[in-house]
Formats: C-alpha cells, structure tokens, sequence
C-alpha cells in the first residue's frame, strides 16, 4: 500500500508540473487537456493547502459504496435490540427520558406517548453476536464483516435538512455532496467513467423524494457532480445515440467536427475550443463504457443468485446493488445509492416489512460479493438512513399496528470493509432507545472518519469559495478511531 | 435540540492557502515589490488570510487579545508580554508579528503549523518588511470607502479610445505594456452584440443589413435597435432571476407548484421600460412600504418571497419563518451589497467588520412579514402562492399589469410582501438558532458600511433609502460589476458576490469607481450603461487569443482582447430554437414543460403534488425560450443545468462555466437539438437552391457568420457523404426525432442527410460561444 500510496503521489506531482507548463490555459481547458478524464484535476484557485488528488496519508479504502436508506428506517426493528420497550408496551414515555427533545408537529399534538416494542423478534448473529431483527436475515448473515453503529445522532429532525445534512455537512442547499469532494480529493480511477455516480431505487413504502442537490458539486467545479445513472433507457442523460445513427456514422461526425472545431482552434487560439474537443472524445468512450457496466447479462448465475432474482430487474435496488458492485470495480470513487419508501409514520410492521425485503438480501450480498472478489478491503460500503425513529408510536398504538415519528438522538449505521473493524457493534443507547449512553458518533464525525478511510484529513480537505475555506465537515468532526482496524 | 440554521458554521474553516496571485491581479506575473507598499492592495489580502481567523474582527475566536485588522490593538502592548508591541511602525526588528513570520521555531511561527494555513512566501515576507519599515500604515477596505470619481487618465494610443471606459482601460494596458487588439470583423461582433443585448443569434436579414452598412453609424443603430426590441428585456433579466432564486414550485420535501411567474414578467417588463436601478430596487425591497403604492409596485416586492417555502406537515413553524427571514436577509447581502453579510449569522464575521449584532439588525428589517414558518401543506390552487399573497385579476391584466401574460381566466395568486402591525422584536439568534434568544436588536445597518440614518423609517422603505444614499459604497459597484460581467465574462472584481476582505481586488478600480459614480449620478440608468458598455473600443476588440497574451494574461484581466466565452444555457437552447426557426417569440406567462428525458420527477418526487410526474407540452410552447423552462427546485431542468445555469435553490450571483462531457451528450442527442437540426433542414431544402446553398445559408444561421471555403468544403462533402451511406430505413428513424411534423413531399434520404449536416453545425464549439 505504501509503495502504491508513492507512486500516486508522484504521478500526480508530475500532472501538477505539467500543468505548471501550461500555465495561462483554464482549469478546465488544462485537466481535459492533460488528462482526458471526467476529473478536470488540478485547479490552483482552490485556495487549498490540498492538492487534488493526492491523498494525506495511506488510505485503507479506495472507493465507497454507500446505500442510502431514505426516510429513516427505524433502528427500533433492525439493529437496535430494546427487549424493554416490549415489557413497556403501552406505558408513556416518561417526561424524563425525553427531557427537552423538541417534537415534529406530528406528534408533538399528541396527548400520549406510548411506549411500542418490536414487533419482530431479533436474533444474536455471528462470533461478534450482534442483535439483528428477523426482518434483516442476511444482513444478520454478515454481522462478523460489519460494524453496526447504534449511536448515530443529528441536529434535524426534518427529511430535507436531514438528508442534506447527511449528504452535505449542512442542513441547507448547495454545498458540494460527499461524493463530489471525494471526487475533487481523489480524482478518478477510470478515464471513461464519472468518479461520482447516482443510483435511484424506490420501495413500496411512505414515499420521500430525494433532491438533485443531494448530489451537486456546490462550488465545486461541477465536473465533480454525481452522475445519476438511471434503468431508463438512457442510463446517463442524453448517452444514447438517436435511432438511425450508429457508431460509424457517430465517429465520422466527430471526426468532422473535430476538423472544423481546429479551424476555429487556429484562429482564435482559444484553449476552450480544443477542450471541447477532447470533452466530444470522452462523451464518446462513454456511450460504449457506460452500457457494457449497465449490462447484468453476463453476469454467473451465482452471482444473481447471491443478489437475488430482481438483480435482473432493472431499477430495482437488488439491481442497483449488482449496479455498484460493476461501478466500483471499474474504479469509481463513489457510488451513492437511493432507496426510497423507509418513512413509516404509521403502518410500520408491515411496511417494514417490505422495506427490508427489498433491500436485505442485496445489501449483504453486495458486502459478501466484494469480499470473495478480494475488494472488500480498498472499498467501503455503508448502510443507513438520515435519523432514527421514535421509541413511542405515532397514533394509534396496536399490537400488530404502530408507527413511529422521527428521532434524532439515536439511529443505527453499519459499514464494511475499507479497514473499519469488522464483527464490531459499537455505541450503547438506554433501556427505552431513545437516549445514547455511551460513544456517540455525530454526523460530522461519520464525514471525518471516511474522509480518513480515503486517506484524506478532514481538516484539510478545503475549497475556498468567496472568500472562505469550506470543508465537509464544517468546523467540527472527530475521526472515530474506536472503529478502525 | 434541532437546529436548521447551522449552515453557516461551515464559513468559518480552517485551513488550505489561497494562492496570493489569485487575489492579487494588480501584480501580474512578475514579483516585484512597489515602491509604496499598499495596505489594502499588497498587505490586507495577507494579514486576512493568515491572521484575521485568530487576531481579526470575530471577538469569540480571538487569540492573545490581538487584532490585527485594526491599528491600535496591533501597535498596542501585547497582553501576554507589555514590552512587545505586534507592530512597531518603521521598525520590523522590534514588531513581534515580523519575528513570528520569519521564525523557524515551529512553536513560535505564525500562522500556527496546526492551523493547515501556510508559511508565508519570501515575497510575501519582503512585502511585510517594507510595509512596516514604511510605516505600516492601514487603509479602510477600499470597497468601504464611497467611490469617487477618479480623473480620466492619460494615454499614449489617443486614437483608440472611443468613450471614457477605453481611457481607463487602456491606461491599465499600457502600464503593462500590452496593446489592444484589433475590433473584431462585423460578423462576430454582430453575434456579440445580439446576444449580449437578446440573447439570441442574428437572423440573416440583420445581418445582411448590418454588412451591407457602411455608415459610421451603423454600429449604433444595430445597438438601439436590439435594445430597443422585448428582447433586450428578457436577456437582463435571466441574470436577475439567478440573484432573486427564481422559481416555479415551493422547494423543500414535497416541492409542489407555485404561480410566482407573475413577478418574472414584470422583472422583464422592467428591463424593457428602463426603470432606472433606485426603482427597480426599491419597488422589490419596499413596493408595499411606498407611499400611494400601485399593484405593480407590490408585485415587485415577489422578489422577496421567492425563497423556498416548506409544505412538509409537522414541521416546527418558527424554524421556518426564521429560516425565510435568513434566506432574505443573505439575498439582500448577496445581491445588493456584494458582501457575505451570512457568516455573520451565527458568529461575528471572521474577516470583514460585520459582527453577529449587525446581521441581526439587518435581518430586523425583513423579520416582520405577516407569514407563518408552514402555511399549508401540499393542496390545490390556493396553495400556489402564500400569504401575505396578491390576486391578479382579468382587469388588472388588461391595466396596470398589462404585461403579466396571463393566458386563461382562473385564479392568479403571487407570494409578495406585507408586514404586520404590530413590530416583531428580533434578538440575536445564539449560534443561528431559532429558539436560542440573545439581546435584542433593532432595525440598522453595518456601520462599517455605512451608518443608518436617524431620518429613514426603520423599515424596509428606510432600508432602500439607504441602499441609495450618495455615499453608500457599494450598491453601485455591486450592480455595475454584476453587468458588466454579463459582457465581459469576468467582473471588475472577480467575486461578484463578495467585496469584502477576502474577494479579489477590482482589477482596475478607477474604471470600476468611474463607472459607479457615472451610472449614480445619471440616474441609475440601466439602459445608459448597457450602451456605454457595447459601444466601448474595449468591447468591440477582437477575441482572438495571441500566444503572448494566452501566456500573460489568460484570463484576459487587461481586457486587450474582446470576450469570447460559451453561452449561458437558456441561450444556447434559444440559439438552436431561433436559428431553426422554431423559436416561440412569447414573452412571459406561466413556464412550461418541453422534452425531458423521461423519469426524472418521478424517480426522485414525494409522489405528492401536481410536480409528481413531468407533463410535457405539445405544439408552439415545446419551443419556448430557455427562460420559461419550469423550474422544479428538487428536480430543475437537466437541459440547462447540464450547461450551468442556476438550480434556484439560493440567490445566485455568478454561475460557473464549465466544459464537460455531459455537455457533449446533450448537443448531440438531446431531441431539442435534433429535431432543430431536421426542421431546418427541410426548411432549406424546401428552398430552390444547391445544397452548397442550403449548407451556407445553415452555417450564416447557426455560426452567424459566413463559412470560409475549407469549412464550406468539409461540409459539403459530409453531405455528399451521407447522402450514400444513409440508408431509406435509418433516414426514416432519424427523422422521427421530435413533435414537430416532417414534411411529406420530401426525399427522406436527403432530408437525413441535410439534417445531419445541419446538426453537427449545432455541435461545433463555436455554436454555442459568443465570439
């Protein structure tokens, strides 16, 4: 790794002293020039001590797989075993355990404040004997390669300042996603492939959009936007060639425009102009790149077995997971999943239910796919929603029917690979779930801890936008040491 | 526990090193030291960088008591040891700052090792040295002092200058030993001008007109005549539109439809009817507030109620209301003063003298609208715009808001501003939150600034009447950088949204101090210094890059070569519309929805609300103007994101302008562009001309110029090309592109291949840039 880590470095100084050369050409002009690749790499306006692209010290992992839960699946019925809140059943959440935690206005009318316990039993798993509910079995399966945070905690209580928070370091818009600055810290892997890329799944659940800003590169040069590939029949925007036009006929008009654009190149000596050429050039490996990943065919039966049968169906997040698997392997830095439906104000056992189905097979086949691939280690999969939920259920209260509204003060995340300790559950909440007893892990502290995964030192990977320094994690955030191997 | 309102923490980071040259255009690429060593030009821009975190103006985060953006705390005794002094003015050996500068005692050296800011470079040191030797003398921040008039230079050139923007600018040049460029041929300067002043390309008949012209005033004519078209009006206003945060649904979760597109009309309308600046600003600031107010004076104050508004139930309310207030607040900052007046929202600045106090008291001025943080969740019509709300009616539109294009009879409502009676009392919000309560405030202005006068009313009319006092510093060098970037592709000072200490430096600040005192005293006419612009030599020189200048001054500072940079992205989509003669010359009326690739809402959307899944348009308004693409906050538009142009989720002063292979995929098969592509390409070949004909006339509509023999050569054998390699079958399926019906009479062969001509005509580089 050490060895790796050096070579890196001194490829990139030898880009850096090329691009010293060319001085006077545009940021932009200058990294499609140089380095024909979606990372437009070095830009010396950055006001940086950081140089893209090279990371701070050894990284553990290369590239993040990470697979967003949005809307907050309760950690009450998945990770976070509360025997207690059974027993409770029915009884009120006492005054002093919720202390002075403010209430969304969907419960906080509410007269009473019973107290609801699992309604699905949960089973210890694996040497490490974590506690998982019967609704995650496969996830159970890999408890021994994880590491389930049960001490997560936010400052919102909101789905879009929340999701924002998680995505962004803030709670409000337009600050660069974490992939983008993975993207502006760590450049690309692969020359035909975005180092950013989105992945969209719905489930049948209460529904929560996501937000295009969630994977916008802010002040970053929007080279380092996420790149949502879609099961339509597009899967990157506008990727297809109309009907009528094949490659031949493609390469011969590029091969004509590239004539023209270097009339014009000649006479203005415009730096932008052969950069569009080289940008027509990239679009173009990109329509034969981008498909032959979208394609699941060839994939060995064990492999749809592994994921599931819907990992044939495209859109599906089973299929999304295969998806990620591909995108990682051919060296993409970041691939940020979306599974939408986990909002369960009500209805919960049984919308639950189908959550986890759609998602529990394929997130624990992702981790174990990795694994016998000999990838599990450079690549870092994370698993989690933008809050937790309520201890106490939102409206009616039934034995076989709860809900529950959102919760701040604790939520459960897991991780593999990417050198965080596998078969660890980390963090302890009290008898009621509602409160965090021991090691909490704050939202700025989860960005610190995989930003150091990448080998990057959160306090210095930094952006200057008028006239000041940004970061991801804002002006806190501490690595989380207990959970590195 | 919650807290919405952090985001500002972020503003206050360590770390990282601006490169020095970056903020300092003055000195060029050669490092040598001035003479007169300038506090604001040569030593600010390093003591803000490296100091002011610890030892500048945010009391809280202050190290050792000392201030070094002051002078008396930094000739002042140390606290920590009272026989040294920071600085001791005319001696660098006895100021501890020089010492702790030049120090290798890591335990010593300043800025801190563990502060991730870098040592300061031997030049940088040299420049403190002489600095303190001469004095150490500090300047107010030259953006805080009202500008004057400067004398208009000397030159050597005499015969160059054609108004008094070219003096100035041509001094610069000459300082630097750089020559002006030649005016670019008409043609380009043609296409130049029509798109600074429309936004669209030149039809043939203007520019047949304007080459066969040889009057001296020819080039004038053409500038009166585009400004004088409704056009002109759309083409400032899309930049407006960014700064006000546009848009047409509600934002947040659920992100349902809003009707604002009323208040859009009338920023065109006002372009277009040359309200001067005071006006423009003061009707959006305080329309309701004036005396006597009309209904378009209220429906100008939209502007203010353009923010996103939450729908999501169970939101805490006044969370929300505080969060609009934020958002005005930081607009007003943005877009008006040119400063980043919300790092003060939850702690004193860190750079600029604008303590956490101040930002409350401005923010007092828009605390008292009569609005709740959450009004009504996801519904029906009477959701589409929220209170305080106007009706337009049928009347109106046949009156006083004859150009609202309201195109049916049912109910148009817009968000726009109105205070309660009573006074809200505002307190500084501790660390930006809501609910945490610190002293109380009243309605006033940065002192650093300029003070609020005791004889303005404490509100927003006040507020704007102090925006235009003769000796704010800024509003008028806000505004005129901001236009002139639209034409030169870069400001006079570069960060167009901070003048503050750590923005860049204006590159000429007498022509940028000209210019604001000119535009202020000549009655903030807009339409006067659009034309003062275009008819400049500085604007009609050539764009051509010589290797020299490409080396010495790349981002064209010096301004010794005319603009030449890629479109905005409405206008590129307006530019393949109108050269194929599709283009629905509509001003105004509710936005609409053209081709989207499919699924985009619908993979992303709630599920609630009318903006749950994307319903195209059919017919004339599939071909409407950029501008008038529906703007759906959590989904915008990819056709012109893709290209930059602004999501609308804040005010936006500066887009970025990027080259990236997304774009390449988008001109290439987005049906838009295609379909463009086969339309005129029937046009053409409808016509009774060659096929050389038809390419050349293609070329004059597209690159608004005409081809030279190679290009005409390259293309003409393309088409000889196509038209034997297209088969019947892939010719068919190619035009099937787009709603917009294919003539029957037609050779399909033929058709293809003109169609496929025409399109790589729209993909060539200099389609979509202004030349």
């Amino acid at each position: 790794m050490d060895k790796e880590f050096l070579e890196h470095a001194l490829n990139i100084n030898r880009r850096k002293f090329l691009s010293r050369l060319s001085l006077g050409i545009g940021s932009i002009a200058l990294g499609s020039l140089l380095i024909p690749d979606l990372f437009s790499g070095i830009k010396d306006d950055s006001g940086s001590d950081f140089v893209p692209g090279v990371p701070n010290f050894a990284p553990k992992a290369k590239r993040v797989i990470y697979l967003f839960q949005d809307g907050a699946p309760s950690q009450l019925e998945s990770f976070d075993y509360k025997p207690y809140l059974r027993t409770m059943f029915g009884q009120e959440l006492p005054a002093s355990v919720r202390g002075t935690q403010i209430l969304t206005g969907m419960t906080a009318g509410q007269k009473s404040f019973p107290l609801a316990g699992s309604y699905y039993d949960f089973k210890q798993y694996g040497q490490s004997k974590a506690w998982v509910s019967d609704l995650f079995p496969h996830i159970g399966g890999i408890a021994d390669d994880i590491c389930i945070i049960k001490t997560m905690y936010t400052e919102a209580i909101n789905h879009d300042p929340a999701l924002t928070f998680f995505q962004t370091g803030a709670q409000q818009g337009n600050r660069p996603s974490m992939g983008s600055w993975v993207s502006y810290g760590l450049g690309s892997e692969n020359k035909n492939l975005p180092a950013f890329t989105v992945l969209l799944s719905k489930g049948k659940g209460n529904g929560q959009g996501v937000y295009s800003k969630l994977w916008n590169n802010g002040f970053l040069d929007s080279i380092h936007q996420g790149v949502l590939f879609s099961s339509s029949e597009n899967p990157v925007l506008y990727l297809n060639d109309p009907e009528g036009l094949n490659r031949h006929e493609r390469r011969k008009m590029l091969d004509k425009l590239s004539e023209l654009n270097n009339i014009s190149a000649s006479e203005f000596h415009d730096p932008e102009i052969t950069a569009k050429v080289q940008q027509y050039e990239m679009a173009y490996r990109m329509q034969t790149a981008v498909p032959e990943i979208m394609d699941v065919s060839k994939e060995p039966d064990s492999i749809v077995k592994l994921y599931g049968p819907d990992c044939l169906i495209p859109g599906t997040y089973a299929a999304n997971c295969l998806l990620a698997r591909k995108l990682s392997e051919s060296g993409v830095r970041f691939v940020q999943l979306y599974h939408q439906g986990w909002d369960q104000h009500s209805n919960l056992p049984m919308e639950m239910a189908g959550q986890a189905k759609d998602v529990d097979q394929a997130s624990a086949a992702l981790v174990t796919d990795l694994k016998q691939r000999g990838l599990l280690d450079e690549t870092l999969v994370i698993w989690g929603g933008e809050f937790g939920r309520t201890n106490y259920s939102q409206g009616k209260l039934e034995k076989k029917n709860y809900g529950r509204d959102h919760h701040p003060r604790c939520f459960c995340i897991w991780m593999a690979g990417g050198g965080i300790k596998p078969g660890l559950v980390y963090g302890e909440t009290d008898d009621f779930g509602y409160n965090i007893v021991r090691n909490p892990v704050h939202v700025h502290d989860f960005h610190a801890t995989v930003l150091n995964q990448l080998g990057i030192d959160h306090t210095k990977l930094t952006f200057k936008s008028l006239g000041r320094r940004y970061r991801l994690t804002d002006v806190a955030g501490n690595v989380v040491h207990d959970i590195i191997s | 526990m919650t807290r919405l309102a952090n985001f500002c923490g972020l503003l206050c980071i360590a770390g990282g090193l601006i490169s020095f040259s970056a903020c300092h255009p003055e000195r060029g690429t050669t490092e040598e030291i001035p003479d007169v060593v300038s506090y604001d030009y040569n030593i600010r821009p390093i003591l803000s960088d490296k100091c002011f975190k610890c030892h500048g103006p945010d009391a809280n985060k202050r190290q050792a008591n000392l201030r070094l953006d002051i002078p008396e705390s930094a000739y002042a005794a140390l606290k920590d040891d009272p026989n040294e002094h920071a600085l001791v003015p005319g001696d660098p050996g006895k100021s501890e700052l020089f010492r702790r500068i030049t120090t290798t005692d890591s335990s010593e050296m300043m800025p801190e090792p563990k502060s991730n800011l870098k040592q300061l470079s031997p030049f940088e040191v040299k420049l403190v040295k002489k600095w303190i030797e001469q004095g150490a003398k500090y300047e107010k921040h030259w953006a805080f002092v009202p500008p004057k008039s400067p004398p208009v230079p000397e030159v050597d050139h005499k015969d160059w200058p054609r108004n008094t923007i070219d003096y100035f600018v041509l001094n610069k040049m000459e300082q630097k030993g750089f020559e002006p460029s030649p005016e670019a041929d008409k043609e380009h300067l043609l296409k130049r001008l029509c798109f600074d002043l429309n936004g669209l390309p030149p039809d043939i008949d203007m520019m047949d007109r304007f080459l066969a012209d040889k009057s001296p005033k020819a080039y004038e004519k053409i500038v009166d005549e585009l400004m004088a078209r409704p056009q002109y009006g759309e083409k400032m206003a899309l930049h407006w539109l960014d700064i006000a945060r546009y848009a047409d649904s509600h934002g947040y979760q659920d992100d349902n439809y809003r009707s604002q597109w009323p208040w859009r009309d009338w920023v065109i309308h006002a372009y277009n009817e040359n309200l001067s600046y005071k006006d423009f600003a003061t009707w959006q600031l305080a329309g309701d507030l004036m005396p006597n107010h009309t209904k378009e004076q209220v429906l100008a104050t939209g502007f203010n109620r353009n923010h996103k508004i939450t729908e999501e139930g169970g939101v805490i309310d006044e969370e929300y209301r505080v969060t609009y207030v934020t958002d005005r607040t930081n607009t007003f900052g943005k877009a008006f003063l040119g400063v980043t007046i919300e790092c003060a929202h939850c702690h004193d600045h860190k750079y600029d003298p604008f303590s956490q106090k101040d930002y409350y008291s401005l923010f007092s001025f828009f605390n008292s609208v009569k609005e709740p943080g959450l009004q009504s969740t996801v519904g029906g019509p009477e959701t589409y715009a929220k209170r305080p709300l106007m009706q337009i009616t049928n009347d109106d539109v046949k009156g006083i808001l004859k150009f609202v294009n309201k195109v049916d009879t049912s109910r148009l409502i817009v968000s726009v501003m109105g205070d309660s009676e009573a006074y809200r009392h505002t307190y500084v919000l501790k660390r930006g939150n809501y609910d945490a309560h610190g002293d109380e405030v009243f309605p006033a202005t940065p002192k650093a600034i300029l003070p609020f006068s005791s004889s303005y009313p404490k509100n927003r009319l006040g507020l704007a009447e102090w925006l235009f006092n003769n000796q704010n510093p800024l509003t008028a060098r806000v505004y005129v950088n901001q236009v002139w970037e639209e034409f030169f592709g870069r400001g006079i000072v570069k960060t167009l949204g901070d003048f503050g200490m750590q923005g860049d430096l204006p590159s000429n600040q007498q022509l940028l101090d000209w210019l604001a005192v000119d535009f202020r005293t000549h009655g903030w006419n807009i339409k006067r210094l659009v034309k003062q612009i275009v008819m400049s030599a500085t604007y009609r020189q050539s764009a051509v890059i010589t290797p020299d200048r490409l080396r010495d001054d790349p981002d064209n500072v010096y301004l010794s070569r005319g603009p030449r940079y890629r479109l905005p992205a409405e206008f590129i989509r307006d530019m393949v519309l109108a050269s194929s003669g599709l283009l629905n010359k509509t001003i105004g009326g509710p936005s609409v929805n053209p081709y989207q690739p499919p699924g985009l809402w619908e993979s992303t959307t709630s599920g609630r609300g009318q903006l749950a899944s994307y319903r195209q348009v059919h017919g004339p308004n599939l071909y409407r103007r950029g501008m008038y693409t529906l703007i759906k906050r959590t989904s915008p538009p990819v056709e012109l994101g893709i290209f930059d142009a602004s999501n609308r989720d804040q005010c936006e002063v500066q887009r970025m302008r990027t080259n990236t292979p997304l774009q390449a995929l988008e001109m290439m098969n987005d049906p838009t562009v295609l379909e463009a592509a086969r339309v005129l390409a029937a046009k053409l070949l409808e016509e009774k001309t060659t096929s050389k004909d038809k390419i050349y006339t293609a070329f004059r509509l597209i690159l608004c110029r005409k081809p030279i023999a190679t290009e005409q050569a390259i293309l003409d054998s393309y088409y000889a090309d196509q038209l034997n390699s297209i088969s019947r079958e892939d010719a068919a399926k190619l035009l099937s592109v787009g709603e917009y019906p294919v003539p029957a009479n037609l050779d399909k062969v033929r058709l293809a291949a003109m169609m496929k001509v025409v399109d790589a005509m729209y993909n060539l580089a200099e389609a979509i840039t202004k030349t």
